[in-house]
């Protein structure tokens, strides 16, 4: 008997989607991630846009499971509890000649074909009038209604803890260095021992075609890593816009676009660069200056001087453009090429594995499956009494850490100590904003090594900020060496 | 709902001296709400000495000089809530507090201290292009992280930005054994005290690299390394003059900016230079009854002068709470030219000033051998001569109440730099 029915290669928010939608089924489930937490990849690194549909091409993958994805992400926000909004959207462009109107006709056009419900082509004037800080030289623009922005982080978290809680296993700092195929399945080779199971499912994101590659040599995929910059703004840029805006591809490029989070920040980007390294999330300064510049396009107030951060994201992009998505060989499955629109599309495409997979090996119904999850608890979005009432409870919810961000010592705990729970500061920040705010953890860094250090019971020397390596502190015996 | 005569929010430096200063005035009904576990602030992680020359004529360590207020401020029995955070300032001068022990708390107060302090400048403002691997702290968190917790942060490290945490921080890592490859500083002068340039850099032969900046991060995990470029005069960097240091640290000291999140939420003005609230003479904000001392209003230089400007802000709200103080008569406003980048008040009242009033203001650049001069309406009322001012420190001009007596309601007084 393999030790796993399924094992998930990648806890990015596609792996830990799968891990979900197969948790539904009595299936033995283990999701392996290199790193040293859920959504550590491309899905903490992007737009956090829910996009409405009317961008990919009818008849893809694309289309189909963004269109399906976007709707499945407003019913899981509420039984997950996890941030999204319908913000609404806006193609925005700034000429009104035949090319613009032409363009924007197109995105109609494949938004209707893709089943995208009250999309229409407004004036200058009229976007102006719903979005009071556009540039005068919007004069057209396509409204979207049903637009949404989510947290990427919580998205994922959200998925992954709801497949702990249904007995789906997660096994970090773990990487996959060959799969071998055997009579009943796999062996997945890692540096952490073997592990063998009957089916694969490769959520791999940026390193989809290397594992994919190794299973069917006579099939070749590739990935580009594509990446793209972003500037992110404090809360009191607030305001500025409420829909996410977006930019009409030109010959010049495909344009940047200017949204609100679900935090309330103001964000800048993407850029998109065609690299050969995988793993270069660094930002540039080219990047930079050319995103403040083709924001400003759309709306000129935007407040640079409140940057709070700037960061890149890298995309998988394949070289056909469509997702790739099925059985490639016996028992292994792909979930390869998720670029945009991957996160909106993760929930559909989480469900389209595990139908595959249960109907392959005729599943049944996991038996008392838990179809909810409860956020973390914000005792700054409870009502007065109802704060009063929880830090009476646990005075840990009254005792705040970062002041930005208003996180108590409360919500840090929880963070850590949570199935799928944060094992790194970066965890701990994506899971309940510790260090996301203006002074990027300036304050609040040293009590934050000190609770992680405790709650795992480790020296806080061995703190890192992600993986092994990026130790905060370093050994004072390490000083007298040198 | 409780009530309380002086809330004082913050309990560093500017906050206990208001404290003291109120009960010295006659006020026997004050609070101080901090959020760390003790008082004191910042001064707390200061261990090197050099602070209260003017305040006690001596030279204490920051400890030891918080040390001293704390004291005061026990021996007349101030009532101090620690680890308890201030979430909301509401108009009608209600503070809402928080903590574990009491949950959430709203208390009335006659009259309100802002004393929050400053924080740091962080990576991300800066823009500097790269990898955001640990390893990247701001000075004062290192500083904390060194002195407060005793750990080690990195073993070579490289410092962008000469503001005084910095120039401290450099001595203090090459005491501890660490090895500080250079300081780097975008402008083309240090933002911190010549003697600390002296005392922490020069003294311990590392280099200060004027006009240079950080222009990339390496490293995925850990920082690696990093590259240091010249800036031109408009302070971009100039292409393929980067130089690379190898390195597992960068310290940031770019720049301390006033904590008022409080103060905007409560809709009090707040100054585009400062960064801190507009006040009147007598530390008064736009908001009746609401004071500001401190690094919450600017960044000061020295420790005493922020001492002396709470002991007026606690007095002036003593006297607001009594009903003792005159707030009849029409107020000027303080205008800035010839270098001057703001000055401290913004407004001055003719009628209720005390007889003489310290302008604090900062210049924009070095200037050597100019005069400093103070103008009411056309008339020039002052001027000194200052051989030599420096954005770095903080300078200061008297203003007499009998120069402004004259004073009509159109007017503004004018502080310049001239030839």
């Amino acid at each position: 008997m393999p030790d796993y029915d399924v094992v998930i290669i990648g806890a990015g928010v596609t792996g830990c989607a799968a891990a979900m939608q197969l948790a539904r089924y009595d299936l033995k489930i283990c999701v392996i991630e290199k790193t040293e937490d859920v959504c550590s990849g491309t899905s903490k690194a992007n737009s956090g846009i829910v996009h409405a549909g009317h961008d990919a091409l009818p008849g893809t993958l694309k289309a189909k499971l963004n269109v399906r994805g976007s709707a499945m992400i407003r019913e899981l926000s509420a039984a997950l509890d996890f941030p999204f909004k319908e913000n609404g959207s806006m193609v925005v462009a700034f000429d009104d000649d035949k090319v613009s109107q032409e363009g924007l006709e197109e995105l109609l056009d494949r938004g209707i074909s893709n089943g995208v419900q009250d999309l229409r082509i407004i004036t200058g004037e009229e976007a102006r009038t719903i979005e009071p800080n556009l540039s005068d030289e919007v004069k057209l623009a396509l409204l979207v209604p049903h637009g949404g922005i989510v947290c990427p982080f919580l998205m994922t978290v959200a998925f992954a803890e709801n497949a702990a809680s249904n007995g789906a296993e997660f096994r970090f700092l773990t990487e996959v260095t060959g799969i071998d195929k055997t009579p009943d399945g796999y062996l997945l080779c890692t540096d952490t021992g073997t592990i063998s199971t009957r089916a694969v499912v490769n959520c791999a994101g940026l390193y989809a075609d290397v594992f994919h590659n190794m299973v069917c040599p006579d099939k070749p995929i590739h990935i580009t890593p594509r990446r793209g910059e972003y500037v992110l703004m404090d809360h009191d840029a607030g305001n500025l816009v409420t829909h996410t805006i977006f930019q009409l591809p030109t010959a010049q490029g495909k344009g940047v676009l200017v949204t609100p989070t679900v935090h309330g920040n103001i964000m800048a980007g993407p850029n998109a660069e065609d690299l050969a390294d995988r793993d270069d999330t660094s930002t540039t300064y080219e990047g930079m200056e050319y995103i403040k510049a083709k924001a400003k396009d759309s709306v000129p107030a935007i407040p640079y001087g409140k940057t709070i951060t700037s960061f890149a994201g890298l995309r998988a992009t394949e070289d056909g453009k469509d997702f790739i998505i099925g059985e490639s060989a016996d028992g292994f499955f792909d979930a390869a090429g998720i670029d945009s629109p991957g996160l909106s599309a993760a929930p559909a495409i989480g469900e389209m594995l595990a139908g595959l997979i249960a109907g392959k090996y005729g599943a049944a119904i996991r038996k008392n499956y838990i179809s909810t999850r409860k956020g973390f608890i914000k005792p700054f979005d409870l009502s007065p009494e109802e704060r009063a009432k929880l830090i009476e409870e646990n005075p840990e919810y009254g005792r705040i850490v970062c002041r930005c961000e208003n996180v108590t010592e409360g919500e840090i705990r929880d963070a850590i100590r949570r199935p799928v729970g944060a094992r790194s500061l970066d965890g701990i920040k994506r899971r309940v904003r510790q260090g996301m705010g203006r002074c990027q953890a300036g304050f609040c860094s040293p009590r934050a090594i000190s609770i992680l250090a405790e709650e795992l019971g480790i020296p806080e020397e061995k703190v890192c900020k992600n993986l092994p390596g990026s130790e905060m502190l370093c050994n004072k015996e390490r000083l007298s060496d040198e | 709902m409780n009530k309380r005569s002086i809330v004082i929010i913050g309990g560093g430096p500017a906050g206990l001296a208001a404290a003291v200063s109120a009960y010295d005035s006659g006020e026997r009904d004050i609070l101080i709400i901090e959020r760390d576990d003790h008082l004191g602030g910042i001064l707390n992680q200061c261990i090197h000495n050099g602070f209260g020359l003017h305040t006690f004529k001596e030279e204490l360590t920051g400890p030891e000089y918080a040390a001293r207020f704390i004291s005061q401020a026990e021996e007349r029995g101030i009532e101090c809530k620690l680890d308890t955070i201030v979430t909301d300032i509401s108009a009608g001068r209600y503070v809402t507090y928080m903590n574990g022990e009491e949950g959430i708390v709203t208390i009335e107060a006659g009259a309100v201290v802002l004393a929050m302090g400053c924080r740091e400048r962080p990576r991300g403002a800066l823009g500097i292009p790269g990898f955001r691997p640990a390893g990247v702290y701001t000075a004062g968190t290192a500083q904390r992280l060194v002195n407060i917790e005793g750990k080690c942060v990195g073993k070579r490290c490289v410092i962008l930005g000469s503001g005084d945490i910095g120039l401290i921080m450099a001595r203090r890592l090459t005491l501890e054994g660490a090895k500080v490859l250079c300081v780097a500083e975008l402008m083309p002068y240090s933002g911190g005290l010549q003697r600390n340039i002296t005392q922490c850099l020069d003294d311990f032969d590392i280099p200060l690299l004027l006009s240079h900046t950080v222009s990339r991060i390496y490293g995925k995990e850990r920082v690696t390394g990093v590259d240091i470029s010249e800036v031109a005069e408009d302070r971009s960097i100039i292409p393929d003059t980067a130089v690379h240091y190898d390195c597992d640290t960068l310290l940031l000291s770019c720049g301390l900016l006033p904590e008022n999140e409080l103060t905007r939420q409560a809709g009090i003005d707040i100054n585009r230079v400062t960064g801190g609230p507009d006040v009147r003479d007598d530390l008064e904000t736009s908001e009746e009854g609401v004071f500001a001392c401190g690094n919450v209003l600017h960044v000061h230089d020295l420790v005493d002068y922020v001492s002396q400007e709470a002991m007026r802000a606690g007095k002036m709200a003593a006297e607001y709470v009594s009903g003792r103080r005159k707030t009849d008569g029409f107020e000027l406003k303080l205008v800035t030219d010839g270098g001057v980048r703001y000055t401290v008040p913004q407004y001055v009242s003719p009628a209720q000033m005390e007889d003489s009033l310290t302008v604090r203001f900062r210049v924009d650049k070095e200037y050597r051998n100019k005069k400093l001069c103070v103008y009411l309406g056309g008339r020039q009322i002052r001027q000194q001569p200052k051989n030599i001012v420096k954005p770095g420190e903080m300078e200061q001009v008297i203003i007499l109440k009998k120069d402004l007596e004259t004073a009509k309601p159109e007017d503004t007084v004018k502080i310049c730099l001239e030839d």
